[in-house]
């Protein structure tokens, strides 16, 4: 019994051990970032050859000089700025397009319509790298360069496909029968969709409206074709991009843009992460 | 015997707020439309330009058939890119399953602090990757990278790893970026996976005697099988596709060693202003695209067949 009892443990603690090792693989770069948010100069550059000095700890007294600059000194006030009107102009094209589409495919269009989604879907499989070189002609020609515009054009094109295929899930797993009940009720099938279904939609939409928003917050290549001054850029472009002087990167404020851009996002995403599995694994874990 | 009135029948109604077909179309049209313009004419004009000698600021062009190809193929720089490019993605997959399976494994242990493990396990899929390969660009750097300065004390390491200064380490790193990046999304979604792992038949092993890998490999992995291939096709297309962690670490070089075709052609088409070419460079990601979609069509079709 006791053998049994200390197998039991040791597994426990194998598991704590297994999760601990993957955790911290993934934690790393964040627990690094926030270390060299906080960090003094005469602490951060310090040479690794120099084996005395412990680089994983504070070494002297963690400081707030690097987010001053970021605030006061960079463009990264505008960079959020400019993040926040593209998002919102994304989400509000994305969901006016994107849930329709959504319920037509799940409920109304019949056998063509399953043949749609699974096309919409696969567009969203065409990347930007695919697209960019003939973007910069199209937006050149639209006199688009430059602007924020240009991403407010270009974005709903991988945010309505993926976002269509969500909704179209998450509306088929509404239940049917509070449709045909309103129908009888003498509702128009119009009128359905605007009175009972949006409302039984909301934690759909929310979900569309938090990944139009993560998407957008990733997205790299048609900002770097787009965009080339400053102070239009938005966060996941300039930081990368701009927070250099010359050759010298400024780390800490660098690191600290990263860490404040990151832990709303993190939250987010953690919230929304099982509608996300579900409609990427396009159903081929419920067999 | 009949009912003094009988249930009232309805005039059938012709607007258009009823007719499901058109209803259907029209709620349906603005998506197709908008992925049919700003999809379907870039996806052409990608192919058209590649088949020409356009040049950035310049609105004239004229044809050259298929000397941009001609002019790629025989171009080491892009031969490497291209080589780079399946390494990475071959590499990065392989690394992913195996990681990703072996977590999922851990995580699908009850144990207390599993939500918070769990939230920073899932961090680096959060984060938009342009800030996450920021950091990583600190970590390997040159001078005060803190993976040298850990090996050295480590004893583990004699010399000095110039990690995105030299060909090989450069790869490597830029797989240990792709890794670090991939796995937790893939990690998810085999713990959805595991879910469909019909417990009765794991117990009915059990009692058969059947050992720790004997069950891994003869019972949960084909059950997984389906899961961890959805995993793999999107990694495939999260990885060759992805050019933000090539650029930002290591801008293809030393001396355009670690390129990538999508590097390749940013340099090429926007950088170097050659349209053509650059899209010429971009089309060969479409054998990659191509594996992915295939696959995923059939898993759907799959699915569709196997539900009630």
């Amino acid at each position: 019994m006791s053998r049994y009892r200390l197998m039991r443990y040791a597994r426990r603690v194998g598991v704590y051990v297994a999760a601990l090792g993957f955790v911290t693989f993934a934690a790393f770069p964040f627990y690094w970032m926030a270390l060299t948010t906080f960090k003094q100069n005469k602490d951060l550059y310090v040479s690794a050859t120099n084996l005395k000095h412990v680089p994983w700890i504070f070494n002297a007294a963690p400081t707030l000089a690097h987010l001053k600059l970021l605030f006061t000194q960079t463009a990264y006030p505008q960079w959020l700025l400019n993040t926040l009107l593209v998002v919102v102009a994304v989400v509000l094209i994305t969901v006016v397009v994107a849930v329709p589409a959504g319920y037509s495919l799940a409920r109304l269009a019949g056998s063509w319509g399953e043949g749609m989604g699974i096309g919409i879907f696969l567009t969203y499989l065409i990347p930007p790298t695919l697209l960019f070189i003939p973007f910069s002609r199209l937006v050149a020609i639209l006199g688009l360069q430059d602007s924020l515009w240009s991403l407010v054009v270009v974005y709903p094109t991988f945010t309505i496909p993926f976002c269509t295929w969500l909704v179209m899930g998450f509306f088929r797993s509404v239940p049917w029968d509070l449709e045909e009940q309103a129908m009888i009720d003498g509702y128009s099938r119009l009128g359905v969709f605007f009175r009972v279904v949006l409302r039984f939609a909301v934690p759909g939409i929310l979900t569309v409206v938090v990944f139009t928003f993560t998407l957008v917050m990733q997205e790299f290549i048609y900002a770097l074709t787009f965009i080339s001054s400053v102070d239009k850029m938005t966060v996941s472009l300039g930081v990368p991009v701009a927070l250099v002087r010359g050759d010298v990167y400024h780390w800490g404020a660098l690191m600290g843009a990263a860490l404040i851009t990151s832990i709303p996002m993190a939250i987010v995403y953690n919230l929304f992460m099982d509608r996300f599995v579900e409609g990427l694994t396009l159903g081929a874990v419920k067999g | 015997m009949r009912l003094p009135f009988g249930p009232i029948e309805l005039p059938p109604r012709e607007t258009f707020a009823d007719r499901e077909s058109l209803l259907a179309k029209v709620m349906l049209a603005p998506a197709v439309l908008y992925v049919a313009v700003l999809v379907g004419i870039p996806f052409v004009l990608a192919i058209l330009l590649s088949f020409s000698n356009a040049r950035a600021g310049s609105l004239s062009f004229s044809w050259v058939g298929l000397s941009n190809y001609a002019a790629v193929l025989s171009d080491p720089t892009f031969r490497r890119a291209l080589l780079n490019t399946v390494i990475v993605t071959v590499a990065v997959q392989v690394l992913v399953v195996i990681l990703a399976t072996a977590a999922a494994m851990v995580f699908r242990a009850a144990f207390v602090g599993k939500r918070i493990m769990r939230f920073f396990l899932l961090l680096p899929w959060a984060v938009p990757i342009t800030l996450a390969v920021m950091a990583w660009t600190w970590i390997f750097d040159s001078t005060f990278s803190v993976v040298n300065w850990t090996l050295k004390v480590a004893g583990l390491l004699h010399g000095w790893l110039y990690w995105l200064g030299s060909p090989t380490l450069g790869l490597i790193a830029i797989i240990i970026v792709q890794v670090w990046r991939l796995f937790p999304f893939a990690t998810v979604i085999v713990l959805a996976g595991m879910t469909s792992i019909p417990q009765d038949v794991v117990e009915a092993a059990i009692m058969d005697g059947a050992g720790f890998w004997r069950r891994l490999f003869q019972i949960e992995l084909p059950f997984l099988l389906p899961v961890v291939t959805v995993a793999v096709l999107f990694g495939i297309v999260y990885t060759a596709t992805n050019m933000s962690v090539v650029y930002l670490l290591t801008g293809g070089g030393p001396a355009d060693s670690t390129h990538v075709l999508p590097t390749l052609a940013f340099q090429r088409g926007i950088e170097g202003l050659d349209l053509g070419q650059g899209a010429a460079i971009a089309l060969f990601l479409l054998p990659f695209l191509l594996v992915a979609a295939i696959g995923m069509l059939r898993i759907a079709r799959r699915s569709e067949m196997g539900s009630p």
